[in-house]
């Protein structure tokens, strides 16, 4: 499936020959070029590509490491699957140029297990790209050489977590490591290693095709650029759109065809919930950041039942190891049923909130820091209503 | 991509974090930094909770241990660092450039009282039915932090059967908080690999490979792990209450044999510091208690020098003049449970290399049930034999079906110290108050070689004392018999003497370079093992290996907490202890002659000696049915 | 298992090994591979790679205890899994669910008699435009109807 709306930098002639400019310039110089044009982590962190490439390519080891982090198991999130189909080759063009900008060798491809189908698809684009000699030794004709390879992940939401992925790559339970020392310093086996998301690589040719300057002038000012956006739930035309950072919350429901709008669900299970009276607010950085996904719900819609939903999924799919979030996402859970059962005081409740900040604070990685969000955010918004339901 | 120099499996983030450049706040390799709006300097790289130890700032800590690798589990330590939104876990996160830090500012409490809550509403146990109540982490935080109430709840059934399949350990999961100590102790520290976290989310659980009873698995009983556990989920296989029916029975002859290690630590059970002997003392509690006899381990040590030195002596005579081919060396020695486990599984075909010689507990268990019946004329049948061991797998030791060459079980309860502090304290007696006794005849007082086993080295100092002595007819060229390279804590140490102007008979020993090998703690065996399998040690004659860190008093029966400090302290008391004892070598122990003189009167490695104090092995190897 | 089909299985994961290398970073798609020819990991194999790779077996029991796709128990030819997170839950998993269940006689978790299918919930594949959806084995099935899902089964038998 491809983009629904009229794509901004996803469209194929924005490319070019990126890929072939970016291998004749000289590789701090494609650093700077990202740096520039403002591009920032698409998986959700929204860290400065630039600043990230800079820490990797000035490191000094033997080795470094570039991860394509295609975990993508973000509920609702669905974006990656379609730059992985329909993009293929500029993902993997985007992998080989962080290569070649940070002075890496080796490129790895983090697929999550659910995509298994497009192994082959994948497979083949890099057999595509060797034959071309865009890829293997002496890449065309440079003193460069780089291979990918492809990894499947095995059902674990946490792996995308990129502490999480690299221990999972080197062939652990997928439990997230202590930060600092962060993977751009001590990484895949020890080594400096760049984790970016699919969209995050996938931006570089084109930014190096039409230029820094043509990319920083769309979107905001604190969020340069476009977005992928997977819009599921109540909606007429479920997809991925392609939209200008800062697109207000009223506009995107417009373009997908939502009607009697409750509740949006911004980010995925570990997003926010907001009710569909805050349409003006925008999708960036600086007011409701996304990894790239939107779930809408209408007023049919029972909000308990889906943050019950949500609390389940993160109840199973922490790593377990940090008690703020292997116990207390259980909580929630909990009180979730005990609201269910109208058994949950407010004064509990309360309490239980106030784990959720708990949790946001002390929790080892960000999953846990982020799974109370749906619980805070719905049970804010929607709480007297629901209380009063129940 | 292979890369064959990557061994280490402790997670790249839990090792120490790499320094290449020093920070701009770097004055001289050191950090300005406030912890609770003071100022401090520390070297850059160290630890928030390393820091705050220095200045006696205290941080709360569960998966922490001073032993271990880093794991930033429990999250019990977040402290406040200005400017980050998060709370940072002390003991993982490292200085780097100046920083404020707020270890109990409001934030910081409310968090780790939610945290402390989470971890209690999920904790089924109840501490007046627990072996750590009163030395228990969890415990003590609860009490720290003024937890009258239970926030979130709590757990009123069990949720996991107690695994009490093996003679040795333990295993109770409904009071296991998660802080996967256990997990790097068998796993980093011992290398034996048994227990680790299986499942993720909420359904983790720490359990052995495919959740088999411990039994059944490839655990060597060291108990390690026990000892580095916060809580009482795990303990040892604890039989004093089989032991006080024994004592309180008229008809049986209750008899207990105490190794050196216990008397160095005890009196940490009660409340005295570590490295405070109370041997004398102790000898006076076992008779309150009501054991019938108190004899000194230390004896059998003797004897276990005497067999063992024999074999040795033999066994270089068989390859150095029979140029027997068969005969293995380096050989090995077998005093550890725990070690003699580990090789049975992990180096089955190397066990040849083991002495023959069964530990002191063993010896002396062969030795009460014969001689010793037979001396004061008591039915064998009747007497107990209790071995109070600083060991959790001397347990499992002497359940092993082949320890019955006196015709009965040799050893019929092996007692840990803190099992027997336990029973003292269950007596209504203070240790460290009492008056001091001796130790029973006829096995009297032993010498301080045999005391010295306690600690890592020991066995090749004493062996040494003996051996350099009988074959040249002096003392060992040390001051004051002080074998410093076979003493102190490095993982493996290496060391040689030379055997000059022999006696004639061991003329075959003129100008040997006697070459001697020590290492404590299974994955320092391991290291010594796979240098053995290379045939790197074909110039080596002797090994000891001790499976626990720090030799037997680091054993899993000692007082809780341990910590290399503590370890160190224990050391330097038996030293000390030893220093001042009439005898100090084995072969110099009268009792001992004694026993050659009446009873093994083939003399060490004579037919009874083989038959009541040798043993055999058997191969394991590493494969879970 | 017999003797035989044991030193099958160890060959097997020489290869395998053989063909990964035999550093840790290779367990996983060692594991995985094994998981898609056996439809799952039994013990013997859990320890056999643990050895060629020279870790401790717990540590692969770890591993494969870890992700949701790697099984130690025998599993069914065909082996169901409907999401069931939010979007799918939205666009009426439970009417799949219903007819899964109705159809095959089991409930979620269970193995029919047969060993031929077994059915289980899984956490969102990313098809959530798409949804209800489900995978078979590694076949991905979206849009789901009840009507559909009765066609799916009858094309599996
Ligand atoms: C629980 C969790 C799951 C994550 N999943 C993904 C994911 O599926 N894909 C992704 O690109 N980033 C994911 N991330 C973010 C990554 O940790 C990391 O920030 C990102 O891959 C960096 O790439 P970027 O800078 O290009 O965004 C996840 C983070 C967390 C805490
Ligand atoms: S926050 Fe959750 S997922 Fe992250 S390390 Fe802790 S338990 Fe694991
Ligand atoms: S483990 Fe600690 S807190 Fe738990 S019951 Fe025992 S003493 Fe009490
Ligand atoms: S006793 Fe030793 S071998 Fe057994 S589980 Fe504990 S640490 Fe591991
Ligand atoms: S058994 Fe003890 S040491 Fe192991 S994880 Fe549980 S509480 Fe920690
Ligand atoms: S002691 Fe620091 S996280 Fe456990
Ligand atoms: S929610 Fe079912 S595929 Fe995403």
């Amino acid at each position: 499936m491809p983009i629904l709306n009229k794509p901004i930098v996803f469209a194929k002639e924005n490319f070019g020959d990126g890929f072939e400019k970016g291998l004749k310039m000289k590789p701090i110089d494609i650093v700077l070029a990202v740096r520039e044009s403002g591009l920032k982590g698409r998986g959700g962190a929204g860290f400065p590509t630039g600043t990230k490439w800079m820490l990797a390519a000035t490191a000094t080891a033997e080795k470094k490491f570039i991860v394509c982090n295609a975990d993508e198991g973000e509920p609702g999130t669905f974006k990656d699957r379609v730059l992985l189909t329909e993009f293929t080759e500029q993902v993997l063009k985007g992998i080989i140029l962080c290569g070649y900008a940070i002075g890496s060798q080796v490129g790895y491809i983090y697929l999550r297990g659910e995509y298994d189908y497009m192994v082959n698809q994948i497979n083949s684009a890099i057999q595509k790209l060797k034959n071309e000699n865009k890829l293997g030794k002496n890449i065309l004709g440079k003193d460069f050489d780089f291979d990918i390879e492809l990894r499947l992940g095995s059902g674990a939401y946490v792996c995308g977590e990129e502490s999480a992925l690299i221990e999972s790559l080197e062939g652990n339970r997928g439990e997230p490591r202590n930060r600092p020392p962060y993977p751009v310093n001590t990484g895949f086996m020890g080594y400096p290693t760049v984790v970016n998301n699919v969209e995050t690589l996938a931006t570089v040719p084109a930014i190096l095709n039409l230029g820094s300057d043509w990319y920083r002038n769309i979107g905001t000012d604190k969020s340069r650029g476009s977005k992928l956006i997977s819009v599921s739930g109540d909606v007429e035309f479920p997809g991925v759109y392609e939209i200008p950072f800062g697109t207000k919350i009223k506009d995107m429901l417009e373009l997908v065809g939502a009607k009697d709008t409750k509740a949006i669900q911004i980010g995925g299970a570990s997003g926010t919930c907001i009710s569909a009276k805050e349409l003006n607010r925008n999708l960036s950085f600086e007011d409701l950041p996304t990894g790239g996904s939107i779930i809408v719900f209408n007023n049919s819609r029972n909000m308990l039942k889906i943050l019950k939903n949500f609390m389940e999924f993160f109840v199973e799919e922490s790593c377990g190891q940090c008690t703020p979030c292997r116990i207390g996402n259980k909580k929630l859970l909990d009180g979730v049923n005990m609201i269910e059962k109208g058994e949950c005081s407010v004064a509990y409740l309360k309490e239980l909130l106030s784990l959720g900040e708990t949790m946001r604070i002390t929790s080892k990685c960000g999953l846990g820091q982020s799974s109370p969000n749906p619980f805070i955010s719905i049970l804010t918004t929607f709480g007297d209503e629901i209380l009063a339901t129940y | 991509m292979t890369d064959g120099n990557y061994v280490s499996r402790t997670p790249v983030s839990q090792q120490p974090l790499k320094i290449e450049q020093s920070s701009p706040h770097d004055i001289g390799g050191l950090v300005e930094i406030e912890i609770n709006r003071k100022k401090f300097k520390v070297p850059f790289g160290m630890t928030i909770l390393e820091a705050c130890k220095l200045f006696d700032i205290h941080v709360p800590t569960l998966c922490h241990h001073e032993d271990l690798c880093i794991a930033g589990v429990c999250r019990i330590c977040s402290v406040e660092v200005e400017g980050m939104r998060t709370l940072q876990a002390a003991c993982s996160f490292p200085i780097t450039q100046s920083m404020k830090i707020h270890t109990s500012s409001e934030k910081v409490r409310k968090s780790r009282r939610h945290i402390l809550d989470l971890l209690l509403s999920e904790h089924y146990g109840e501490c007046y039915s627990c072996v750590r109540n009163n030395n228990c982490e969890l415990q003590k935080l609860a009490k720290e932090y003024g937890v009258d109430f239970y926030r979130f709840g709590h757990v009123k059934e069990p949720y996991y059967d107690i695994d009490k399949s093996s003679y040795s350990i333990v295993r109770d999961m409904n009071k296991c908080i998660l802080c996967r100590r256990c997990v790097r102790t068998c796993i980093d520290l011992q290398e034996v690999g048994v227990l680790e976290a299986l499942n993720r989310g909420y359904d983790t659980k720490i359990t052995t490979f495919l959740d088999k009873p411990i039994s059944e698995v490839i655990c060597i009983n060291c108990g390690q792990c026990i000892n580095r556990c916060p809580t009482g989920a795990l303990r040892t296989n604890d039989p004093s209450d089989i032991i006080w029916e024994a004592i309180d029975n008229p008809k049986k002859h209750v008899v207990i044999q105490t190794a050196p290690s216990p008397r160095a630590a005890i009196g940490e059970e009660f409340g005295l510091p570590a490295g405070n002997s109370l041997t004398r003392e102790l000898n006076t509690a076992l008779k309150m208690i009501g054991f019938d006899r108190v004899f000194d381990t230390n004896f059998t040590a003797d004897l276990t020098i005497m067999e063992e030195g024999t074999e040795l002596l033999n066994r270089l005579k068989a390859a150095i003049v029979d140029k027997d081919e068969s005969v293995k060396l380096p050989q090995f020695t077998s005093c550890s449970p725990g070690w003699v486990k580990y090789c049975e599984h992990f180096y089955p075909d190397f066990l040849s290399h083991l002495s023959t010689a069964k530990s002191p507990q063993q010896m002396f268990g062969a030795v009460i049930k014969t001689f010793y019946a037979q001396e004061e004329n008591i039915d064998p049948a009747d007497i107990v034999t209790v071995a109070l061991m600083p060991c959790s797998a001397k347990k499992f030791e002497c359940n092993r079906p082949e320890m019955v060459d006196s015709g009965f079980k040799d050893v019929d309860f092996g007692l840990t110290t803190r099992e027997l502090a336990q029973m003292i304290k269950e007596a209504g007696i203070n240790l460290p108050d009492l008056p001091k006794s001796n130790f029973d005849e006829p096995f009297g007082e032993a010498s301080g070689a045999g005391l010295i086993f306690g600690a890592t080295g020991g066995v090749m100092e004493a062996a040494l004392r003996s051996v350099y002595e009988i074959v040249t007819g002096r003392t060992v060229p040390f001051d004051n018999l002080v074998i410093s390279p076979c003493r102190g804590m490095e993982g493996v140490r290496e060391a040689s003497v030379k055997l000059e102007n022999v006696k004639n008979e061991w003329k075959f020993l003129e100008g040997v370079e006697l070459k001697f090998m020590i290492a404590h703690g299974t994955a320092n065996a391991k290291k010594v093992m796979e240098k053995l399998k290379k045939g790197e040690l074909k110039d080596v004659h002797f090994v000891e290996i001790m499976g626990c860190p720090g030799g037997c008093l680091g054993g899993g029966g000692q007082p809780i907490p341990t910590s290399p400090e503590i370890r160190q302290k224990r050391a330097e008391s038996i030293y000390k202890e030893e220093a001042e004892l009439p005898i100090r070598k084995s072969h110099e122990n009268p009792h001992v002659a004694y026993l050659y003189s009446k009873f093994l009167t083939e003399g060490p490695c004579g037919h009874l000696s083989h038959k009541l104090l040798h043993t055999t092995y058997t191969k394991r190897g590493n494969y879970i049915a | 298992m017999l003797g035989s089909e044991l030193s099958d299985l160890n060959i097997e994961i020489s290869e395998l090994v053989e063909k990964h290398g035999n550093g840790r970073q290779s367990l996983l798609p060692i594991l995985q591979e094994i998981q898609k020819r056996h439809g799952h990991i039994s013990g013997h194999a859990q320890q056999e790679v643990a050895r060629l790779l020279d870790i401790h077996p717990v540590e692969v029991n770890g591993v494969v205890s870890f992700y949701a796709f790697l099984k130690t128990g025998i599993r069914a030819k065909y082996n169901i899994r409907l999401c069931k997170t939010i979007s799918c839950e939205l666009a009426n998993k439970a009417s799949i669910a219903k007819t899964l269940e109705r159809e095959l006689g089991i409930k979620f978790g269970e193995v029919t008699k047969d060993e031929r299918y077994s059915l289980e919930y899984i956490n969102c594949l990313g098809m959530c435009d798409q949804g209800p959806a489900m995978l078979i084995n590694n076949e991905v099935y979206t849009s789901l109807t009840p009507h559909k899902v009765i066609e799916i089964l009858d094309n599996l038998k």
